[in-house]
């Protein structure tokens, strides 16, 4: 008896967990796990009573829920996707935003800026990152720049190069300075690190660097800025180029015909080497993701990227 | 009783037959996507082009096909010499002690996640090819030693099964004629499970070709035509791993169109490896 009104307990306590599921559509993590605490609870309950077809009966239904239900987002959170060179700082800025606002959430994603715009276009994803100006029919979506990028060159910190002028950055990056000692290094041949075809940090670089010129084929291809970073810094005939938001002392940062790449003279324009951070969104945005970019067009917001080596929008800290 | 029994039988049907479903989605769409770009810039520009620029329209992935086998040929170069030397080991020579260590050690290899053979491979080979042989480091040569470890534990686990499933007769025969230990390995124990042993390789090459995360991290990429084992190169698998975040349109069906010439290789590869090891069974 005692058996049966356990059964029935965990059998009521089942059906109103799946209605609170279904009610409520909590978030994903949470609701992977407390059906696997139903799996290795159930079984303890029935520890005493012999096996049968109810067990199974249960364990399908979980299983069934399990797949059926997948991951549903809750709905006070928005998604946020696209360009992996924007990521780094979308997540600054969303936990900063969380802390602020408890009960939303944000979740960041990569994935590139193509792919951010697409998520947007079919409603995917609330927000979309992109690295680079939108084309064709991307641009009737609504886009808002957040903060401006330099793209640094880069090189490893014991290379002595310290200076090359537009010109010859193209000539190496076409591959035809091919050796060091044509720009005042070691006889060692010169190793490009580039970013895969459709990255917005690789299209900047190619429309405000390479102009018509090809960047050489025999360019070693990083599929992220991080890994740029990590083949420039384990190697001192590399050179490469990523965001300047993330270049740290593993590597060092090339003058470009003696500007230095650093916030003052991106603002005066001096480097031009700049591309924009866009948030895009498919209209006019409102609720949550209204509510997240004013946050990030906000001093304190601003002030955060600046902090990160971005450019920031917001003219009053630009000037600071 | 009788009925709970069908009904289960029918519900293991279900799941057997969902995953045939499964893959036959996968192959039509993989066709859907890809076809339609071989189609329009024509099977030979798209097979035999050396270039690949997706942002001017120019895909050729011929440097890829041959980046592949490349990759493939100088993993089974360490690892069928390693790989049957340490089959026939464990088949023919080892103390029964050692075999309960060894066994689980290299089943164990093929648990490793391909991700931490990558992190290896560009943590320790590749600074200390950069070091000592020159070149950028990520190239072929790292990308085909990371390789010919993963290929170890399908090599070794499928020719020592063929090896054991020799008939007892075979081995008696030969030591009953005077033969020595070796020579009876050697002459009459290998040529006999021959077939399965290729098959072994086949399937350890079409894991090789299909390797993509290590490969992405330690081989570099680069889209030209390999020259050297110290080139850096990018394979069919890589090209689609690298790109796929950020492809649309045109360039988005290319790396589908990869995937389909990838689809080729590897089934005929494994329809080869089945055919070769049916052979064996007489």
């Amino acid at each position: 008896m005692d058996n049966s009104n356990e059964r029935r307990h965990v059998m009521l306590n089942l059906v109103q967990h799946l209605i609170e599921e279904t009610l409520k559509q909590v978030q994903c993590d949470r609701n992977r796990l407390s059906l696997i605490w139903h799996l290795a609870v159930c079984p303890a309950y029935h520890r005493q009573a012999k096996p049968g077809i109810w067990n199974l009966g249960i364990l399908f239904l979980l299983l069934f829920i399990l797949f059926g239900m997948g991951c549903q987002r809750s709905k006070a959170g928005i998604t946020v996707a696209g360009s992996t060179s924007v990521e780094p700082f979308a997540e600054l800025l969303a936990e900063e935003y969380m802390s602020r606002h408890p009960e939303s959430h944000i979740y960041v994603q990569g994935g590139g800026s193509t792919a951010g715009i697409e998520a947007v276009t079919n409603r995917a994803a609330k927000i979309g990152m992109s690295s680079r100006n939108l084309i064709g029919e991307e641009k009737n979506l609504y886009t808002v720049t957040i903060a401006k990028d330099a793209i640094a060159i880069i090189l490893h910190p014991k290379n002595p190069v310290q200076d090359l002028s537009l010109n010859q950055i193209r000539e190496v990056f076409a591959g035809k300075i091919k050796s060091w000692d044509k720009l005042g290094g070691a006889s060692h041949p010169i190793i490009l690190v580039t970013r895969e075809e459709g990255s917005g940090t690789r299209e900047a670089f190619q429309k405000f660097m390479m102009g018509k010129e090809d960047i050489g084929l025999e360019a070693l291809v990083q599929d992220s800025n991080g890994a740029v970073r990590q083949v420039v810094a384990s190697n001192p005939n590399a050179i490469g180029y990523i965001s300047l938001g993330l270049v740290n002392n593993q590597i060092k940062a090339l003058k470009i015909s003696g500007v230095e790449p650093n916030l003052t003279d991106i603002k005066n324009g001096k480097y031009t080497l700049v591309r924009p951070f866009l948030f895009v969104f498919n209209e006019e945005p409102g609720g949550e993701a209204k509510s997240f970019l004013e946050f990030v067009l906000s001093p304190a917001a601003q002030k955060l990227l600046s902090n990160e080596g971005l450019v920031p929008v917001l003219t009053k800290i630009a000037q600071e | 009783m009788p009925v709970k029994e069908k009904i289960i039988e029918k519900i293991f049907f279900l799941i057997a037959l969902s995953s045939i479903t499964i893959l036959a989605l996968i192959t039509f769409f993989i066709f859907e996507e890809g076809l339609p770009l071989i189609l329009k810039i024509g099977p030979k520009a798209f097979l035999l082009g050396e270039r690949w620029i997706p942002s001017k329209g120019s895909f050729g992935i011929f440097p890829m096909i041959a980046s592949s086998f490349w990759v493939t040929f100088g993993a089974l170069l360490l690892g069928i010499p390693l790989g049957l030397a340490c089959t026939i080991f464990l088949a023919e020579l080892i103390p029964p002690s050692i075999g309960i260590l060894l066994r689980p050690a290299i089943q164990l290899l093929a648990a490793i996640p391909s991700v931490i053979y990558g992190f290896w491979g560009l943590i320790v080979l590749v600074p200390l090819i950069q070091n000592y042989l020159g070149g950028p480091g990520l190239s072929i040569l790292a990308g085909s030693l990371v390789l010919s470890f993963m290929i170890l534990p399908t090599i070794i686990t499928i020719s020592e099964d063929s090896l054991k499933s020799l008939p007892p007769s075979y081995k008696a025969g030969a030591l009953a004629l005077g033969a020595t230990h070796w020579q009876t390995i050697w002459r009459v124990l290998i040529p006999a499970a021959r077939s399965g042993i290729v098959a072994s390789i086949i399937l350890g090459m079409g894991r090789a070709i299909g390797e993509t995360m290590a490969m992405i991290m330690i081989l570099g990429n680069a889209v030209k035509m390999p020259t050297s084992f110290l080139d850096s190169a990018r394979t069919l698998t890589t090209n689609i791993g690298i790109e796929m975040g950020y492809a649309s349109g045109d360039h988005r069906q290319a790396l589908f169109a990869t995937g389909i010439v990838l689809f080729f290789i590897i089934m005929g590869l494994n329809t080869l490896a089945i055919f070769l090891s049916r052979r064996s069974v007489h």
